[in-house]
């Protein structure tokens, strides 16, 4: 196995509605800043995958003339995910395992307020038995979180304080969008908007983008001061048929932990996509965390969620959050898991 | 015994709320006033129009503000004999790539005024305006573009726009 590191991360402050900005002034800056902190010329990037949905942007190849932001002459070699950047990264990291390049940018965008995401994601349904129903992903994640809750694994107040500890780690990240210190027990009193969910159980509708730069690492040793090591990384997929699954478990994030190698290590830091509050829950059962690891330092999800975006930022802020005081084993988990997130 | 399903609709309408962002947004300001704006690459020079706010050659900000005037060249053009849903004009009818002077990138638009079969590559154009009080923030303020009297470009003038 090729050792692959990330060597710079830079995203954009996340907001409810990015009325200024359209996709390609929002993702240059990002992309310029990542590729600058990289410290590699970008000629010399070897490859470029980006994470986006055209259902997002609302138009057909919206992911072609997002290239504008990167600057595709002399001709690039290029690539794309219709998923989360995460998946981006996923790509990049697969071909430095060939051989075939040394370094890759990797980016994503989202501009989630132009459309209605609940709406948006129903398209991931089963097209034939599911989607047509209508249901969006807002109703399917309170259908979880009540099963979850049934179970008698965790309560409304756990998830409160899911809410709690999100608000307040973000207070120390200036790209967050939803921040502050809130009590749990007053949480508790918030009227339901999808029982049980409650408004602040969800994430917040976002637009922003985010970018890395991964290199080999004889590279990352060579531009980097403090590469990020990628010491594993797996994904792994339930069945769509939401009846042949449990919903409160995700043994797919079990099995990418197992595959990654993350169930024998011990982490300082945990950033998990979790767009529900009730899906941290699920997520920690289902890696196994100890107490003591620091999940989600950047508020998470929960804090600010542009789709297609906040995947890879997870990735980004696990690496930008190592412990600077020793050899740190961070830990970045992408779920997208059970109800579609 | 049953009856197989072949085959279902599941109709499907998403509504958004589309941003224009900076450069666009100076572009259909300038529209309303009559006027085509484009922006120039600070690293190439390349003048784009409509302008995206960036030069996608050189994955830089566009700021410079340029004025453009509403005459160009043909670059390239085809005959449509398909009609179309949304448009009210009746094929046989020529859309062309039109490169306006001073432009470094060509545009769709229609040929008007003017037979189809005699758009040609080269061929001399300005923009004919909707009137006045019907100008919007929209594209769609030129109606299309018709002939000018002025000898065609030559070749090497747009060979690298078509």
């Amino acid at each position: 196995m090729r050792e692959v590191a990330i060597v710079s991360f830079a995203q954009a402050k996340a907001k409810r509605r990015e009325l200024d900005a359209n996709e390609v002034e929002i993702l240059m800056p990002v992309v310029q800043e990542a590729v600058a902190r990289s410290g590699i010329p970008k000629r010399e990037i070897g490859f470029t995958v980006s994470g986006s949905c055209d259902y997002v942007a609302g138009q057909p190849f919206a992911f072609v003339s997002a290239l504008d932001a990167v600057g595709a002459w002399p001709p690039i070699s290029e690539s794309h995910v219709e998923m989360d950047g995460a998946f981006a990264l996923y790509e990049a990291w697969v071909k430095l395992q060939t051989g075939e390049i040394d370094s890759a940018l990797v980016y994503s965008f989202g501009k989630t307020s132009m459309g209605d995401p609940a709406a948006v994601l129903t398209l991931q349904l089963d097209p034939y038995t599911v989607a047509p129903l209508g249901i969006d992903a807002v109703s399917l994640a309170a259908l979880q979180a009540r099963l979850l809750l049934d179970s008698g694994r965790y309560t409304e107040k756990d998830m409160a304080e899911v809410v709690a500890r999100s608000r307040r780690s973000a207070k120390g990240n200036p790209n967050a969008q939803l921040r502050g210190d809130v009590d749990p027990a007053g949480l508790l009193t918030e009227p339901y908007y999808a029982s049980p969910l409650r408004k602040h159980d969800c994430s917040p509708i976002s637009d922003g983008a985010a970018a890395l730069v991964i290199a080999s690492a004889e590279l990352a040793h060579k531009v980097a001061k403090r590469p990020a090591w990628i010491r594993g990384i797996d994904h792994r997929i339930e069945s769509h048929d939401f009846g042949l699954r449990d919903l409160t478990r995700s043994p797919s994030t079990a099995l990418a932990a197992e595959r990654a190698g993350a169930r024998s290590g011990r982490f300082d830091v945990a950033e998990l996509h979790a767009p529900f509050s009730h899906q941290e829950l699920i997520l920690c059962e289902a890696l196994g965390l100890a107490d003591g690891v620091k999940i989600n330092p950047s508020g998470g999800a929960l804090a600010a969620n542009a789709l297609m975006v906040a995947g890879l930022t997870r990735i980004g802020e696990a690496a930008r959050n190592l412990p600077s005081s020793r050899p740190p084993h961070s830990f970045s988990a992408f779920g997208t898991h059970a109800a579609p997130a | 015994m049953s009856e197989l399903v072949t085959s279902i609709k599941t109709p499907i309408r998403l509504e958004y709320s589309y941003t224009a962002g900076r450069a666009s947004t100076r572009f259909l300001r300038g529209m309303s006033e009559g006027r085509i704006l484009g922006q120039r690459c600070p690293s190439c020079l390349k003048v784009y129009v409509p302008p995206r706010g960036s030069c996608p050659r050189c994955g830089v900000a566009t700021q410079e503000e340029v004025e453009i005037s509403g005459k160009g060249t043909v670059t390239t053009f085809c005959i449509v004999r398909i009609p179309s849903e949304n448009l009210s004009v009746k094929p046989p009818y020529a859309a062309a790539h039109i490169l306006l002077d001073g432009a470094d990138i060509p545009f769709f638009a229609l040929i008007q005024e003017c037979p189809f079969d005699q758009v040609r590559m080269g061929m001399r154009v300005e923009a004919v305006w909707a009137p006045r009080e019907e100008w919007t923030t929209s594209f769609g303020n030129i109606r299309y573009f018709r002939p000018v009297a002025e000898p065609d470009a030559p070749f090497d003038s747009f060979k690298e726009h078509l």
